[in-house]
């Protein structure tokens, strides 16, 4: 048994349409996930603003992963190109900034797309794992 | 040194004053020291003749002060624009932020501004009068008796050796001869820091953020921060406190004031000349420009009213976020 082991602290926002969704169809179909990622549920990938990314660094996430219906799917039209766009440009600034680029990542998936929920959190936390804690964007006022 | 002269610019402001045209002048006026020339309103004509100023150091981009100025002054404002300026001017336009019947603007050519920071670097701290000669500044220090001359091209300001126009975008009256864009280099620096690897990029922007006193100074010069109501003034923010607390809010702050900027950025250096600390903050906003340049099609701020900034816009063919950094090492 291993005692001690790292667990890391990873943050998933959902779109209520389609991620969220998907995550509901992995825990029904009893599909294994980490349970260190804490879903926080939007009404749209478009939701998230920079800020939101930011503050959950700030807050000790160690990877903040965005989840949204796949572009063309969205349920307000177009919510997700403009997360797209946003994302691509705040990723390669934080890389810009010297940010590991695993600790970001955007996925598209549908309420369909149970498994591949899980696996697209199982990869994301195996990869944040191998990265370790988040040093660069930490706050060490919120360390409990 | 500037191709025109004061007395130019002074005469143009005075007549249109006189003939009723404009009932403001939006102009440099002299500060404390020679070297920090403040933006102010003239409205009087003895006022003009003896305070108003252009040379080397009438750096301030006025199209931001024409947001609030427009709303409590009465009738036309009279502006001065660098081709810069411009920019800031059309992109402020595009996004309704004043009304154009209430300004005249008036374009005059820039042979690019001087950086006090250089000159204090080569003469040091206790500047009494600045003089110009032709191409040189001469610098006045209560240590010396003689003057120090410095070439005025040694000290230009990083964004105006990266000039990236010398054309006028917007104006009503031009003073001078038009300038051409120019393809200038100023995205070498970004892609310098690009090809470092992620933890020299990282040692690079901690020794430069961690010199952040926020002060605000960049948020408030910035033409395209004209929120009314701004995200760093709310005390849950995150990154609320006068000096950074923590090494995280520096960086919070500089990236999410970029961001706020991105697509809408001009580029006209104003952040990096006000920063009293010299931290080089127009590389943050030329990543972003240089990133939307390549994601998403060339695409310069303000070069036309009307033009619809790349992050409200979309097409269904953008580029994923897994797939920028293709190509790209680090």
């Amino acid at each position: 048994m291993q005692v001690n082991e790292y667990k890391p602290l990873i943050v998933a926002f959902c779109c209520n349409w389609c991620s969220y969704a998907g995550a509901d169809l992995a825990g029904n179909n009893r599909l294994n996930y980490p349970a260190d990622v804490k879903i926080i549920r939007v009404p749209c990938s478009c939701r998230v603003n920079p800020t939101f990314i930011l503050r959950a660094f700030q807050k000790g996430a160690d990877g903040v992963i965005l989840c949204g219906c796949h572009p063309g799917d969205c349920h307000y039209t177009s919510g997700n190109y403009y997360t797209r766009r946003r994302m691509s440009l705040l990723f390669s600034m934080l890389d810009y900034l010297g940010i590991e680029r695993e600790r970001t990542r955007v996925e598209w998936v549908s309420a369909a797309e149970g498994a591949k929920f899980a696996a697209t959190m199982n990869d994301f936390a195996e990869k944040v794992v191998a990265l370790g804690k988040n040093k660069r964007l930490e706050d060490l006022r919120c360390k409990k | 040194m500037q191709k025109i002269t004061r007395d130019v610019l002074v005469s143009k402001a005075i007549s249109l004053l006189e003939d009723g045209n404009v009932s403001h002048v939006l102009g440099w006026r002299k500060g404390e020291f020679d070297y920090d020339i403040t933006p102010s309103v003239f409205s009087e004509k003895e006022d003009i003749e003896n305070n108003f100023v252009w040379n080397d150091f009438c750096g301030a981009n006025f199209s931001k002060y024409l947001v609030q100025k427009t709303r409590k002054l009465e009738g036309k404002i009279l502006v001065f624009l660098k081709p810069c300026d411009t920019y800031s001017f059309n992109q402020l336009l595009t996004e309704h932020r004043f009304d154009r019947d209430n300004v005249y603007a008036v374009g005059i050519p820039c042979e690019g501004m001087a950086d006090i920071s250089k000159v204090k670097k080569i003469c040091g701290e206790g500047i009494s009068s600045i003089d110009f000669d032709g191409d040189n500044i001469l610098v006045n220090t209560v240590y010396e008796d003689a003057p120090i001359v410095i070439d005025a091209k040694s000290v230009l300001s990083e964004r105006c050796i990266n000039c990236k126009s010398k054309k006028h975008v917007a104006f009503d009256e031009l003073i001078g001869e038009e300038g051409e864009i120019i393809e200038s280099g100023r995205f070498d620096e970004v892609e310098k820091l690009e090809k470092m690897t992620p933890d020299e990029r990282f040692e690079f922007w901690q020794s430069e953020l961690s010199k952040c006193i926020r002060c605000n100074a960049c948020r408030d010069v910035c033409p395209a921060c004209t929120c009314e109501k701004c995200v760093f003034d709310n005390p849950k923010s995150g990154v609320e406190n006068k000096a950074p607390a923590n090494s995280f809010e520096e960086k919070m702050f500089h990236i999410i004031r970029a961001f706020h900027v991105a697509g809408r950025c001009t580029d006209c250096g104003e952040c990096s000349r006000v920063c009293p600390q010299d931290i080089p903050l127009h590389l943050l906003n030329r990543k972003f420009i240089k990133d939307i340049d390549n994601f998403y099609g060339e695409y310069q701020a303000g070069a036309e009213v009307g033009s619809r900034a790349p992050l409200v816009d979309y097409t269904t063919e953008d580029v994923e976020p897994s797939d920028i950094f293709e190509g790209r090492n680090g």
